[in-house]
């Protein structure tokens, strides 16, 4: 409905006359705060219009400013800025890096933020490892090794990469699996390599064991399953287990093998960033010697 | 000049008044109610899943990929889908005094059609159907019958404001129109696309590359401005005057804020494309016009709340009018906050971080549930011409269980984002990154806890609402005037 105009008497303003359903509407003006606010935003565009790149094909404003020149220089500057540490990290033996205070510290740093992007993933943000056999890289219980050499071959060449020639290989005989040790024999092996830990509770079936892996076991793992970092085979006398120490998960890594896999990263990562991350691992892992 | 408000209180003028449609607006409201809770509770569940990822379950279809479209869907074109609909109807009829074009038989085809579109969009989601556009991921046939439905739709809606009994069109179909018309192009521009086979779901965009991206969020965007902005502005311009009986408080401000967000929007959307491929002149283009959008979007919120002055008491009684004016307030924050995260600076550390989820989730669970909510209380009884709400007291209890909910859900994410554009971000004095990406994840899983928990409340509220608006249906006697005509009490 179109009617004349009506003061409200709580605003003292008028309407616009109209009505729908009952609803009105005030003539109230605009807010000067909210006009001028606006007008400012609409200042503010057009400077920023002229100051930046704001048209098709003109390329850039008054500032010149190009988003992708700017990453690229400020990118370069950075790797420019690292760029002597880099050289002399590729240049210095393993040995020297260690002995060297500035370019240790460097390298450790350096092999952290390197370790987060490329390892962490597996082991872990601080090298703590995970379940389902990716190993501490924090603690001295070294699979293949924790001198520095030892260490950047891992890294260089991974532990049966498929892609990398001179990889770590080992391969544990799925015992079961390939018919070589029966169920019950398994299950008395697994008893004989949980008393090697102290935890054995069947005396007689830990016997039976014992012969089974002298014959089968003590090649890679020792008499005393001490392991043998040459080959890869962990010790099966302590409290550490990569696939779980639990009988049934020690009976099934008897019984299956596990051959986890980590890539080779020689190809992958600069040699400087291969350093550093031997470095660091170095110093996380007991500091074994060179 | 007579005083408005003692004409308020006046008995109503006696008009020729059609009878209008009004059994499928119920199936709406009831689609709403249903679709929200529906919505929430994936939202919860993908919130929990992001805090412990085992709730994946080991499976495709309860994977997060599939589930997350599933959530957004839901809520935005389900329950706000749907809340639009009912509301444009109710409005457009009571404010053009004119029976809906096409009547009872058009409002069960949008209806059913709507309802059916969501039906085969998310059961594809989780059969893993999708374009792989976000807010726009049905594939071509649900396209193509969405675009049906929604042409229906505008004739329906224009068909009754050219067949209206007054003289002026209401601010309230502006917004409506404007939200159809642009939904309408945004829906064909974004889903140009070829099937590969008409007997197969799998088809390709037209564009590709950067062009395709910029579409994209020139649709993404404006799925914001014009299905969440301007729809729901539409609400905020019938119902908040409705509830406090007050005359709106600007119509200047109406015209100029309303022109101002249907110019400025539409380039708004390489916001989303900083610092990628997108040529800087267009990322320059996305950051102006969103820093201008900023007072005409506040135009609606003074608007919304300026209504009620001389009425402010009511947001002690009614809990509809205070869902309403809470969601202004919330549209409010959210328009302050969208410009300042389209400044590219601050668009470096907010982009790709949980400040963008919670920035999302302040405009959707703070004004569109929020407003939705108070319209569902206000209108509810009405449209089953009930004499009131079955329970003032536990409407209360909703709006205070579902705005702590929303208080958690959007500090944990601003917290838990600038954290995380901040951790991106760190170099040490050497000039290596501080943090890896695994240490920004696990930084962040309380934050996920207390997310997930605020979803949770707002979760509960919702379903409060559900058991009081069925109470009021069932446990109330019919008004006097029941249905259509009814004057009812503002505390409703």
């Amino acid at each position: 409905m179109a009617n004349a105009p009506e003061r409200d008497a709580h605003s003292g303003t008028t309407t616009t006359g109209h009505e729908w359903d009952g609803l009105k509407e005030l003539n109230t003006p605009l807010p000067t705060w909210w006009l001028w606010t606006f007008y400012a935003t609409i200042a503010f565009s057009l400077l920023w219009l002229v100051l930046y790149p704001a048209l098709p094909f003109t390329g850039t404003g008054l500032l010149g400013s190009i988003a992708r020149q700017e990453a690229d220089a400020d990118h370069a500057a950075r790797i420019a800025a690292a760029e002597p540490m880099l050289a002399r990290l590729r240049q210095a033996e393993l040995p020297e890096i260690l002995a060297d205070a500035e370019l240790r510290a460097y390298a450790i740093a350096g092999g952290r933020t390197a370790f987060g992007n490329s390892c962490a993933g597996c082991h872990g943000a601080g090298g703590q490892g995970a379940a389902g056999g990716f190993p501490s890289l924090a603690d001295d219980d070294w699979l293949w090794g924790g001198r520095l050499a030892e260490i950047e071959q891992t890294i260089r060449h991974g532990i049966r990469a498929p892609d990398d020639a001179e990889t770590r290989l080992s391969q544990m005989p799925r015992f079961l699996a390939d018919g070589m040790l029966t169920a019950a024999q398994v299950g008395d092996v697994a008893e004989h390599v949980l008393s090697l830990s102290g935890r054995g509770t069947d005396a007689a079936a830990a016997a039976r064991g014992a012969s089974l892996f002298a014959e089968n076991c003590v090649a890679c793992h020792g008499e005393r399953g001490e392991g043998n970092r040459e080959l890869g085979a962990p010790s099966l006398a302590d409290a550490v287990w990569l696939y779980g120490g639990d009988r049934a998960s020690v009976a099934r890594s008897i019984s299956y093998a596990r051959a986890g896999v980590m890539p080779a990263w020689g190809a992958r990562l600069d040699p400087a960033v291969i350093r550093m991350l031997v470095v660091y691992l170095h110093s996380l892992g007991g500091t074994e010697g060179q | 000049m007579p005083d408005v408000s003692a004409a308020a209180e006046s008995p109503p003028v006696l008009r020729r008044q059609p009878a209008y449609v009004e059994a499928p607006l119920r199936a709406f409201a009831i689609a709403t109610v249903f679709w929200g809770i529906a919505g929430f509770a994936v939202g919860l569940f993908i919130a929990l899943q992001l805090a412990w990822p085992a709730l994946n379950l080991g499976l495709e279809y309860t994977s997060f990929g599939r589930l997350r479209p599933l959530h957004t869907s839901a809520v935005i074109f389900a329950f706000g889908g749907n809340a639009l609909l009912l509301s444009s109807l109710y409005v457009v009829q009571r404010t053009c005094r004119a029976r809906l074009f096409g009547g009872e038989d058009a409002a069960w085809f949008l209806f059913w059609g709507y309802n059916f579109f969501i039906l085969i969009a998310g059961t594809g989601y989780l059969l893993g159907i999708t374009q792989g556009k976000e807010y726009a991921e049905p594939e071509w046939y649900a396209d193509w019958w969405l675009t049906i439905v929604w042409v229906a739709y505008l004739v329906v809606f224009g068909g009754t404001i050219l067949k209206r009994e007054e003289p002026h069109i209401y601010v309230a179909n502006w917004f409506f129109l404007a939200f159809i018309i642009t939904i309408a192009v945004l829906h064909l521009g974004n889903n140009a696309a070829l099937p590969v086979s008409l007997l197969g779901t799998k088809s390709y965009a037209a564009a590709a590359g950067v062009q395709d991206a910029m579409i994209q969020w020139w649709y993404g965007h404006n799925a914001v401005g014009f299905f969440l902005t301007a729809g729901f502005l539409g609400m905020m311009y019938y119902f908040i005057p409705k509830m406090a009986e007050r005359p709106v408080y600007s119509y200047r401000l109406s015209v100029i804020h309303f022109w101002a967000i249907s110019f400025l929007y539409i380039w708004a959307g390489p916001h989303h494309l900083h610092y990628t491929a997108l040529p800087d002149w267009a990322q320059t283009l996305g950051m102006v016009f969103s820093i201008m959008l900023w007072m005409p979007s506040w135009g609606g919120m003074i608007n919304g709340l300026m209504t009620l002055s001389g009425a402010w008491d009511k947001l002690r009684t009614d809990p509809a009018l205070r869902f309403a004016v809470a969601a202004v307030g919330f549209y409010g924050m959210a328009t302050f906050e969208g410009p300042v995260m389209s400044i590219r600076a601050v668009n470096a550390l907010s982009h790709y971080t949980d400040w963008t989820i919670g920035h999302v989730h302040s405009g959707a669970l703070g004004w569109n549930g929020f407003i939705t909510f108070g319209v569902l209380y206000w209108v509810v009884p009405r449209l089953w011409g009930r004499t009131q709400l079955w329970s003032v007291k536990l409407a209360n209890w909703h709006f205070w269980i579902a705005s702590l909910g929303i208080l958690l859900y959007i500090t944990a994410m601003w917290v838990s984002g600038i954290m995380q554009g901040l951790m991106w971000r760190a170099y040490d004095h050497l000039g290596f990154l501080q943090y890896s990406f695994v240490e920004t994840v696990a930084a962040m899983h309380p934050y996920y806890v207390i997310r997930a928990l605020g979803g949770l409340l707002y979760l509960s509220g919702a379903v409060l609402m559900a058991y009081n608006l069925w109470r009021s249906v069932r446990s109330q006697p019919v008004g006097a005037n029941a249905p259509a005509a009814a004057a009812l009490p503002a505390a409703a």
